[in-house]
C-alpha cells in the first residue's frame, strides 16, 4: 500500500509541474506582452514598461516561471492588479464560499444517490426502476445553473423559503450560511445525484450476478441482505470513480452556480477578473481549480486501493 | 431491423431541433434582430406561442435562431475532438507500450485534469470571449474522450486474428489502423460523439451563460436565460423556455446515443 501511494505521489508531481507549464504559457507566452493587455490598447508605452518591472516580465522566462511556482508553493500568488492585495487573501476569502458549497453538494448528491440507486438494483425491470431510469434520464439532461433558476423562482420568489442569493459569511454564524448555500448546492447536487444513482444501479446489477453472490443467496442471505453486506462494497469502485470526477464538474459547476445566486465565490472573482484583465488572479485561480482536480484524482485512486486490494499492484 | 423505443424518440426530437434550426434560415414567427418596445414581455399564448422577451424579440422565433449557435458550436466542437483524438488513440493503441503510447495517455491525463470550463476561463482571459473560443474549449475537452474511447477499442481489435493476418501480409501500422481498424471502431465513435454532441450543448449555454462563449447580439440558448435571469420574477416564461428547449435537445441525444449503443456491437460495448 505504501509503494503504491508513493508512486501515485510521484505522478501526482509530475502532474501538478505539467499542469503549471500549460498555464504558465497559455498565460504569459501565447498572446505576447501581458502587462500591454492589462492595461488596455490605450496604455502610455512607460505606463506598461512600469507595470512590465512590476510584475517582473522583464526576467526570462525560465526564472519567471521558477519564481512563481516557488512563490505559489510559499503561499504568495503575487500581487492582484486591480484590487492592489495579495491574490492569496482573494483567493482564501472566496475558497470560503467555494469550497464548503463544493462538499455540501457532494454530500447531498450521494445522500440522494446512494438510496434511489440501490432501490433501482433491488427492484430491477419493475415500476421503481423503470421510474428512477426516467428520472435520471430527465436530471442528466438538465443544466444545473437553469435549475437553480426554477429553484430560485420557486423556493425564493414564490414561497419565499430562501433568499434569491446573497451570502452572510462566516461571522454570521453557521445557519444563515447553510441556508445560503441551499439552493444552490441542491442545484449543483440533483444533476449530479442523476449520474451517480445510473452508475450505481448498473454497478449493483452487474455485481449481482456474480458467483459469489449466487453463493451468499444459496448460503441463506435475502436479496436485501446479499445486495447490502456484498453487492454494496464491490459495486462501489465505479461510484467511487464518478464521485471522484464529479468533484471537478462541482468546482466547475460551483464556478457557475456562484453567478446565479451571486455568492462571493471563486467564481464571481474569477469572471471579474476576467473582465477586468487581472490575468494574476484568474492564472492563481485556475492553477487552483486544477490542482483541486489532481488531488481529487490522487485520492480516488489511493480510496480504490483501501476498497479494493487488487488494484495496489498496478502502481 | 427493429428501432429501440429510446433510439425512436431520441431520433424525432433531434430530428425536430436539427429542422428547426435549418428552418430558422428561411423562416421565424418574428424577426429576431429589430426591437419592438411595445410588444416586451408578453406572456405565451395569442401571436407570441412562447411569449416575448425584454426587447419585444418573439422567444420562439429566438430558439429557432438560438438552435444555431448551440448545434454548431457542438457540432464543429465534437469534429475538432475527433479529428484530435481518434488519430492519437489509434497512434497509442498501434504503438501500444511504447513511449509514443505512454506520451498521449499521460497527455490525456492532464487535459482531464483541466474542465472545459477552466479551459474557457483560460483562454477568454487571454483572448477575449467568442463563439470560436467556447468551441476551441469544448473540442480540447472533448480530444481525450475520443482518444481514450478509439485507443480502447483499437486495444482489442489489434489482437485479433485478422488484424494479425494482416500484419503477416505485410502492412504496416497505420495502414492496418487506418483500413482495418478505424472501420471497425465507427460505431462507437459515432455512439460517444452523440454523447459528446449532447454535452457540448450544455456546455456552451454555460459558457453563454456566463458570457464565455457567444457575443453580445448573436441569441443563444444561454444567452437568453442569462438575460432572462434579472427579470425572472416579472416574466418567468423568458426563463423557462429556453431551459426546457435545452433539456428536450440534451435529452433526445442522450436517448439517441444509448438507442444507437444497445443496436451496436455487444462485443464493442464491452471495450468502452
Amino acid at each position: 500500500m505504501l509503494r503504491f501511494a508513493l508512486s501515485r505521489l510521484v505522478s501526482l508531481g509530475l502532474s501538478l509541474v505539467a499542469a503549471s507549464l500549460v498555464i504558465f504559457a497559455v498565460v504569459e507566452v501565447v498572446p505576447g506582452d501581458p502587462a500591454a493587455f492589462m492595461l488596455g490598447m490605450n496604455a502610455a508605452p512607460d505606463t506598461v514598461a512600469a507595470l512590465r518591472r512590476e510584475l517582473g516580465l522583464d526576467a526570462a522566462l525560465p526564472v519567471r516561471y521558477l519564481g512563481w511556482v516557488t512563490g505559489m508553493l510559499a503561499g504568495d500568488f503575487g500581487i492582484s492588479y486591480t484590487y492592489r492585495v495579495p491574490v492569496a487573501e482573494l483567493v482564501a476569502a472566496r475558497l470560503g464560499v467555494s469550497l464548503p458549497l463544493a462538499v455540501y453538494a457532494l454530500l447531498l448528491s450521494t445522500a440522494i444517490a446512494m438510496p434511489v440507486g440501490l432501490l433501482a438494483a433491488a427492484r430491477r425491470g419493475r415500476a421503481a426502476d423503470w421510474g428512477v431510469m426516467a428520472g435520471t434520464q430527465l436530471g442528466i439532461a438538465v443544466p444545473n445553473f437553469w435549475f437553480a433558476m426554477l429553484l430560485v423562482l420557486v423556493f425564493a420568489i414564490e414561497l419565499r423559503w430562501f433568499a434569491a442569493g446573497g451570502f452572510p459569511g462566516w461571522e454570521a454564524g453557521l445557519w444563515p450560511n447553510l441556508k445560503a448555500l441551499t439552493l444552490p448546492a441542491v442545484a449543483l447536487a440533483l444533476p449530479q445525484a442523476a449520474i451517480l444513482a445510473r452508475v450505481l444501479r448498473s454497478a449493483l446489477i452487474e455485481t449481482m450476478d456474480q458467483d459469489y453472490i449466487r453463493t451468499a443467496r444459496a448460503k441463506g442471505l435475502s436479496g436485501r441482505q446479499a445486495l447490502l453486506a456484498h453487492a454494496l462494497r464491490n459495486a462501489m469502485i465505479p461510484v467511487l470513480t464518478i464521485l471522484g470526477l464529479q468533484f471537478s464538474f462541482l468546482i466547475a459547476g460551483g464556478i457557475i452556480i456562484e453567478n446565479v445566486f451571486f455568492l462571493p465565490g471563486l467564481g464571481r472573482l474569477v469572471f471579474q477578473a476576467i473582465t477586468q484583465r487581472d490575468l494574476i488572479v484568474v492564472e492563481s485561480v485556475v492553477m487552483l481549480l486544477v490542482f483541486a482536480v489532481i488531488l481529487v484524482t490522487f485520492l480516488t485512486d489511493l480510496a480504490y486501493a483501501a476498497v479494493d486490494p487488487r488494484l495496489r499492484r498496478r502502481g | 431491423m427493429r428501432w429501440p423505443p429510446a433510439l425512436a424518440v431520441g431520433a424525432a426530437l433531434t430530428a425536430v431541433f436539427l429542422g428547426a434550426a435549418a428552418l430558422s434560415f428561411l423562416w421565424t414567427p418574428f424577426p429576431t434582430d429589430g426591437m419592438d418596445i411595445a410588444a416586451r414581455l408578453r406572456p405565451p399564448g395569442g401571436a407570441n406561442l412562447l411569449g416575448t422577451d425584454h426587447f419585444g424579440r418573439d422567444t420562439l422565433s429566438m430558439l429557432m435562431v438560438g438552435a444555431r449557435t448551440s448545434l454548431a458550436v457542438a457540432v464543429i466542437a465534437v469534429g475538432f475532438g475527433m479529428a484530435a483524438g481518434v488519430p492519437l488513440g489509434l497512434l497509442a493503441a498501434a504503438t501500444r507500450g511504447s513511449l509514443v503510447d505512454e506520451v498521449v495517455m499521460r497527455g490525456n491525463d492532464l487535459v482531464f485534469a483541466f474542465p472545459a470550463l477552466v479551459i474557457a476561463i483560460l483562454i477568454t482571459a487571454v483572448f477575449g470571449p467568442s463563439a470560436f473560443n467556447a468551441i476551441l474549449a469544448i473540442g480540447i475537452f472533448n480530444t481525450p474522450v475520443f482518444a481514450r474511447v478509439s485507443r480502447g477499442a483499437a486495444l482489442a481489435l489489434w489482437t485479433l486474428d485478422y488484424v494479425r493476418a494482416a500484419q503477416v501480409a505485410g502492412k504496416g501500422r497505420a495502414r492496418i489502423s487506418l483500413e482495418h481498424i478505424l472501420p471497425n471502431i465507427a460505431n462507437l465513435l459515432i455512439v460517444q460523439g452523440t454523447i459528446q454532441f449532447s454535452l457540448g450543448i450544455l456546455a456552451e449555454a454555460a459558457l453563454s451563460y456566463v458570457g464565455l462563449g457567444a457575443p453580445q447580439g448573436t441569441p443563444s440558448w444561454g444567452r437568453m436565460l442569462a438575460e432572462a435571469q434579472t427579470m425572472i420574477a416579472l416574466a418567468p416564461h423568458t426563463a423557462v423556455f429556453p431551459g426546457l428547449t435545452i433539456v428536450l435537445a440534451v435529452l433526445g441525444l442522450n436517448l439517441m446515443g444509448d438507442g444507437l449503443r444497445d443496436l451496436t456491437d455487444p462485443r464493442l460495448r464491452r471495450a468502452r
